[in-house]
């Protein structure tokens, strides 16, 4: 019996100049001026290229795009429910795979991407994405994390930073801080629970070729593959909309967003500064962090040290001996 | 009860036609209150504006080797002109120009 192997080994992308002209993802859409997650759209979907379907569970790129009757996809895109955007990526590969060993349909199996918010991925679609990477479809599962739920009024979601003023946790005088907790780890998540995982990888919409070469080495992989990009949201973080490439590179340089790839059980690291700033400058320039006082900018930014400690290495649990039978 | 015309019902499951390099059923030029303006002579195609646009309204003009703006589609957000590498964009109000402010006939 002929098994489906995708067999396409895209390009790594060495310039800037370099970049692919044709746009999958067109103009024509109705996020906001400055969007982060539309910009990162844009570049996934110009290093897929044209042999790829997309999924989008509900969240801005569904919201905001597929506005009646027009979608900006210029290749095969469909809804699924924010719960089950991992469980119909499995279904969606696993019908190609159908059909091409019956020989019904000629040519290489579609890139299968899951285009889900961090809503989507890690909060209420957490489930669907954890059963897709368990059990080993060939599809990449992409996180775009604008850190709220940014469509239905900026609500608070587990990736939202600690301090963050949004709809859900609002300064007062009881919580001064806003959000009292501190935010999930996707792609630890993924890394540390799922052995059918072949390619963890977390990018940013500063370094676009860096972000576009990632998800060429996603798909070339067989296998399942998670990214987390970094997308900022000028609506819901309250900055200047012409800001977002800055607030995003400003991320990498004060350490609330590490770049680095996982393959093999490998960690490289991409784009570390020599020497990182501090948190605060990247606070101060976002109107939700607007309230912090000095006694949480100083907690954040001890948050921020202990993970680039060691930045994606997982903390060795010390595991308990077996207990002696009684 | 609202009725919807003739030539916009949907389809049966919802499937709609695909665009192929812009979806004018969404146009979205009259969304802006700046403009980019591009200076020529400043401009060495870092190719900065037309990676970094969420819109997709810069583009390169392989035959002319200059950068085209695209007036229908740019929303105005200028991270363009903030990333710009030799300062060849630059910002004007929308209403400066004799053909500022785009109004659509009708509704989408």
């Amino acid at each position: 019996m002929a098994v489906a192997v995708k067999t396409q080994n895209l390009p790594l992308i060495k310039k800037i100049r370099n970049i692919p002209k044709e746009e999958y993802y067109v103009p024509g859409h109705r996020t906001c001026a400055g969007c982060g997650p539309a910009l990162q759209y844009k570049l996934v979907a110009k290093a897929a290229g044209p042999n790829t379907v997309f999924l989008g569970p509900t969240g801005c790129m569904y919201v905001a795009n597929a506005s009646y009757l027009c979608t900006p996809y210029a290749v095969p895109w469909m809804h699924t429910q924010i719960t089950n955007g991992g469980a119909v990526a499995s279904g969606v590969e696993a019908a190609y795979q159908v059909l091409i060993r019956k020989g019904k349909r000629e040519g290489e199996l579609p890139n299968v991407i899951c285009m889900a918010g961090d809503g989507g991925s890690v909060d209420i679609g957490l489930q669907a994405m954890s059963a897709m990477m368990y059990r080993g479809h060939d599809a990449l599962f992409i996180c775009y994390d604008n850190e709220a739920y940014a469509n239905t009024g900026i609500q608070t979601s587990p990736t939202t930073p600690y301090g963050s003023n949004t709809t859900f946790t609002p300064p007062g005088p009881v919580i001064p801080e806003g959000k009292k907790l501190f935010p999930k780890d996707p792609p630890q998540l993924v890394i540390g629970g799922h052995p059918a995982v072949k390619y963890v990888a977390t990018a940013s919409v500063a370094f676009p070729v860096d972000l576009m070469n990632k998800v060429r080495k996603a798909l070339n992989v067989q296998g399942p593959a998670f990214l987390h990009i970094h997308a900022p949201c000028p609506k819901g973080w309250k900055f200047n909309e012409s800001k977002t490439i800055e607030i995003a590179k400003l991320a990498i340089q004060t350490g609330m967003w590490n770049l680095y790839e996982w393959e093999n059980g490998e960690y490289k690291y991409q784009h570390k500064p020599k020497e990182y700033k501090p948190v605060r400058e990247y606070l101060k320039l976002q109107g939700r962090f607007a309230h912090l006082s000095e006694a949480h900018i100083a907690k954040q930014q001890a948050f921020v040290d202990a993970k680039l400690k060691a930045p994606g290495i997982p903390v060795a649990i010390p595991i308990s001996p077996p207990r002696a039978e009684a | 009860m609202f009725i919807i015309p003739k030539e916009k019902e949907v389809p049966l499951g919802c499937i709609t036609p695909a665009p192929v390099t812009e979806q004018t059923m969404m146009i979205t030029g009259n969304w802006r209150e700046y403009r980019p303006v591009i200076d020529q002579e400043k401009c060495n195609l870092c190719m900065n504006c037309v990676v970094y646009c969420p819109d997709a309204c810069w583009q390169l003009n392989e035959a002319e080797d200059e950068v085209v703006w695209n007036a229908k589609y740019c929303k105005g957000c200028l991270i363009c002109a903030n990333e710009c590498t030799t300062e060849a964009l630059s910002k004007v109000y929308e209403l400066d120009f004799e053909d500022g402010v785009v109004r659509l006939e009708k509704p989408f």
